[in-house]
């Protein structure tokens, strides 16, 4: 009877080695991925580090028929999208933080809202952008026959109006968990010297909150700055920069991402193939910073 | 215990997946990648010989430029371009590659004027302009000049070109390239290069939508395209001074060549004062050795049965979709080509 | 005095008013679109769209069982390679938040979850395509698992954390092994939590493009095989959307609206789960 027991034992105990064995294989694997992932962008855009050194960077032409290549004019592209989009979409992300997280935290309306935000989020990027290609741009493109513009349709800004409402779940889900933490005693005692709501969520909770939203509205730009398919369906797809600014706003243009999306497929020489994998490097290093920073801020929010 | 039953899972859905691996090696799919430009009759002759042979053709229109590019990293059987190797893309690859002409067919310009009903001329050198974005409205002199007795708006002209890469494009520049000096030394040909005006649409469907939707706007389409979407389109001068409306027989007309026995030849500006000037063939690229990596002999076969239907009784699918068939003389070398393929040295026809 | 008041509770309104106004003036793009896509795409659905292959250009009919099948066997291929990984690198993660090991992995699980997802597509492209020689479906699910598993690993780690330490301590005093008190006490009371976030995931894949682009690659045909390329519902989406053929649009109309439904039923189904179970995400 004894033995038994302490073979039982001596078995589980194996188990339990196995078993600690695989989470901690498991977690290795995740590392593995990541440095993976980092080290074949660097080793395939190594011929295009070589050959086109840090200028590559701020080349103002890309062209892949005289092998020049220069990521100046998607930089330029992916920055003003999204942060056209990230300021469109902040007025209406912090909104639905203060309703949802302080005027009506609970109750049918309040969720109906909250589950139509997430679904935002859900929808996948493919259908903005097929729905954008085919009621958003002839919309636009009216719009701007009126004001003056070329009236291409798609381009810089047609792109940014369907990233700000695809990002703002991102701040927006963040900023309502935040404003909900906020120690209700901060408020009342605001409330008790006599302020209005007004008042108090504009001196106690957007302080206390601040670098918390801040956190969310990276989160929202590092959504942006990667998101592909919906881009690459509108933003129109040119690789020269336009001289003025009206014509940089509303006209076409090109993104990292989307740049890769149309070209990648295509590109037939050494050099051209790594010249967009820099793209995606630099692409990953910004993202991530991006979002890292951003969850930086959140635990440190969390903890405090 | 959990553990070890989801262990075992996994290792039987592994097992699995590596028998299907050997199993599928032997299924009866061939793999095509390339020129968007001939997808439609593609597509079209694919379908058919399907329900022929049982045997299926995955063809995906992800531009010339990636076709050669995949036939390069081995991912696909065969590679469909509207343009020849470049040095560059031949060295690269390294070893001899069959090039087997499969129809050709005509880039038009396809052009959305206000007002304008009669139809409209236009000529290489100010299509050239147009495009380096040097005539900017339609109604410049220039263009004037072309089309005597019309009358032609002030607005603005919009460039509209392809995004991707897209032997549609290379076609187009190496047109302008020969017609246009300014063109030439400024841009060149290829199947992506740096537009110096205008926008970018995403395949034939982006430009062909801009084009609709914009007013003012000039792009350019294939042939079949532009007709399917009820597009207007310009009459291009040839090389005789001609104006010739892109129709089945003025693109025959330009392909009815002598073809060099690599076929790979440029078909753009065309000598024949009745050919369309911009047209050109579009070719299935293949490796000459077919022993590579570790395709089997049957496979090797399976696709030069497949390009051999397709320069025959695939042919009768070109002229319903505005493609012009291959020529007779045409033909003999593709099929010299065709039997000059090899597995292992031996000839595989 | 009073006047000041007045001034005060008046902004204070007009201030609820704009921010009532616009929280609610967002959905209205949300509606827009669902609308419009369900209106387009329910017309094209039926038996035969959904249980054929596409037909080729200029001939009317055809259907997409080949991206439906596709999408299907790729994520749950996908889930087969990622769910085992994040669960248990998430019972690490909450198991053992304060060694180095745990600290790179959550760095790195906060890294994936920024990374944009054209850039997994590039990265697989030279993992598997390339040396395999073939686009495939194993290539596209090997991506697709990629991006799930930032997913599953903070649902599994954050629901487990939530559970009180005094279970797990009560099934340790009892005697029972270490591995069996995780599967067998904690796995399953945070259970609900894992699978919203297993299910979150897999809505999130099911409509991801841009890693399939070059991985695995489209398919006109129905297959299986998983060493082939293979369609699925957003890349057969992208490709149609962007053809000249009114009827292959039609084909992407239908194919939004069914990948629209399954999305929307994923979503229920995990905020049915969350909330019966009464956990945060």
């Amino acid at each position: 009877m004894k033995n038994k027991r302490l073979d039982l034992s001596y078995t589980q105990m194996k188990w339990e080695t196995v078993f600690r064995r695989i989470l901690i294989f498991m977690s290795v694997i995740l590392v593995l991925i990541v440095i993976g992932i980092l080290i074949t962008l660097i080793i395939e855009s190594m011929p295009s580090i070589k050959s086109l050194g840090i200028g590559y960077l701020w080349g103002k032409v890309w062209d892949p028929v005289a092998n020049i290549y220069g990521a100046y004019p998607f930089l330029i592209g992916t920055l003003l999208t999204s942060f056209i989009a990230l300021i469109l979409s902040i007025p209406f992300s912090y909104a639905v933080s203060i309703y949802l997280g302080e005027y009506n935290p609970k109750g049918w309306l309040s969720n109906l809202l909250k589950n139509s935000i997430e679904l935002i989020a859900a929808v996948p990027s493919i259908i903005y952008g097929f729905w954008g290609l085919f009621v958003l741009v002839p919309v636009i493109r009216t719009f701007e026959a009126k004001i003056g513009v070329a009236p291409y349709g798609i381009g810089i800004f047609t792109a940014s109006l369907v990233l700000a409402v695809m990002i703002i779940p991102y701040a927006a889900s963040l900023g309502i968990t935040l404003i909900r933490m906020v120690p209700s005693p901060l408020k009342e005692g605001a409330y008790a010297l006599g302020a209005t709501r007004f008042e108090v969520i504009r001196s106690v909770i957007m302080p206390y909150t601040r670098s918390g939203l801040f956190a969310g509205v990276l989160l929202s730009l590092g959504r942006a700055l990667g998101e592909t398919m919906a881009v690459t369906m509108l933003i129109g797809n040119t690789s020269t920069l336009a001289h003025t600014f009206k014509d940089l706003i509303f006209g076409p243009s090109n993104t990292m991402a989307s740049v890769i999306a149309n070209e990648f497929t295509e590109a037939d020489h050494t050099v051209y193939l790594s010249a967009l994998i820099e793209l995606g490097l630099v692409l990953f290093f910004v993202t991530v910073i991006i979002n890292l920073i951003g969850k930086r801020i959140i635990t440190r929010f969390t903890n405090s | 215990m959990k553990v070890i039953k989801s262990l075992k899972v996994a290792a039987v859905a592994i097992a699995a997946s590596a028998l299907s691996l050997s199993a599928s090696a032997q299924d009866n799919t061939l793999l095509g990648a390339g020129s968007t430009f001939v997808y439609p009759l593609f597509s079209k002759i694919f379908a058919e010989y399907a329900t022929k042979t049982n045997v299926k053709v995955n063809y995906q229109s992800i531009g010339s430029g990636g076709g050669i590019l995949q036939l390069t990293n081995k991912t696909v059987d065969f590679g469909g371009s509207d343009a020849p190797l470049n040095a560059d893309q031949a060295k690269k690859i390294g070893v001899p590659v069959l090039h087997i002409p499969m129809a050709s067919g005509a880039v038009v310009v396809t052009y959305n004027v206000p007002g304008l009903t009669t139809g409209l001329n236009l000529n290489g050198s100010v299509l050239g302009d147009i495009y380096l974005g040097k005539i900017t409205t339609w109604n410049d002199p220039k263009i004037a000049a072309l089309n005597k007795g019309t009358k032609l708006p002030e607005t603005p002209i919009v460039v509209i070109h392809r995004s991707d890469g897209s032997g549609t494009s290379f076609i187009f520049t190496d047109f302008l390239t020969k017609v246009n000096p300014d063109w030439a030394a400024k841009v060149g040909k290829a199947s992506a290069v740096n537009w110096p005006a205008g926008l970018g649409g995403k395949g034939n469907e982006g430009v062909a939508g801009l084009v609709k939707q914009t007013p003012g706007a000039i792009g350019y389409n294939e042939l079949a395209y532009a007709i399917q979407n009820k597009m207007a389109y310009a009459d291009i001068a040839n090389k005789t001074g001609k104006f010739i409306t892109p129709t089945l027989e003025s693109t025959t007309a330009s392909s009815n060549v002598e073809l060099p026995a690599n076929a790979e030849v440029s078909l753009t500006n065309t000598d024949n004062p009745k050919g369309y000037p911009i047209t050109s063939f579009t070719w299935a690229l293949i490796y000459k050795e077919q022993k590579y990596s570790d395709r089997s002999a049957d496979r090797a076969k399976q696709l030069l049965k497949l390009l051999w239907f397709n320069i025959h009784d695939g042919q009768k699918n070109c002229a319903p979709l505005n493609y012009a068939p291959l020529s007779k003389s045409a033909l003999k070398v593709a099929e010299k080509i065709l039997k000059s393929a090899t597995y292992d040295g031996k000839p595989i026809l | 005095m009073d006047a000041r008041i007045g001034i005060r509770n008046t902004k204070s309104m007009l201030f609820k008013g704009l921010i009532v106004f616009l929280a609610f003036l967002i959905t209205i793009p949300l509606i827009i679109v669902l609308l419009y896509i369900i209106k387009q795409g329910v017309t094209q659905v039926n038996w035969h769209f959904l249980t054929h292959v596409p037909a080729p250009v200029g001939e009317a009919g055809g259907g997409i069982s080949n991206a439906l099948i596709g999408s299907f066997i790729m994520v749950i291929m996908s889930s087969i390679i990622a769910i085992p990984v994040g669960m248990f690198a998430g019972i690490y993660l909450s198991e053992n938040p304060h060694t180095k090991l745990a600290y790179y992995s959550g760095l790195c699980v906060d890294i994936l979850q920024g990374v944009p997802s054209i850039v997994v597509g590039i990265v697989v492209y030279f993992w598997i395509v390339k040396p395999l020689g073939t686009f495939s479906a194993l290539s596209g699910s090997i991506a697709l698992s990629i991006m799930m598993l930032p997913i599953v690993i903070r649902s599994t780690e954050q629901t487990l954390r939530l559970l009180p330490p005094s279970l797990k301590e009560a099934a340790l005093s009892l005697g029972v092994p270490y591995h069996r008190v995780i599967m067998k006490v904690i796995v399953p009371c945070g259970f609900a939590g894992i699978l919203s976030g297993i299910m979150l995931s897999v809505a999130r894949i099911i409509g991801e493009t841009a890693p399939l682009l070059f991985t695995a690659f489209g398919n006109p045909y129905l297959s299986t095989s998983i060493t082939k390329p293979m369609e699925s519902l957003p890349h057969l989406i992208f490709t149609y959307a962007t053809s000249p053929y009114d009827e292959w649009h039609n084909l992407a109309w239908g194919a939004s609206f069914i990948l629209l439904m399954f999305v929307l039923v994923l979503n229920i189904f995990t905020k049915l789960i969350t909330r019966k179970w009464n956990i945060q995400l």
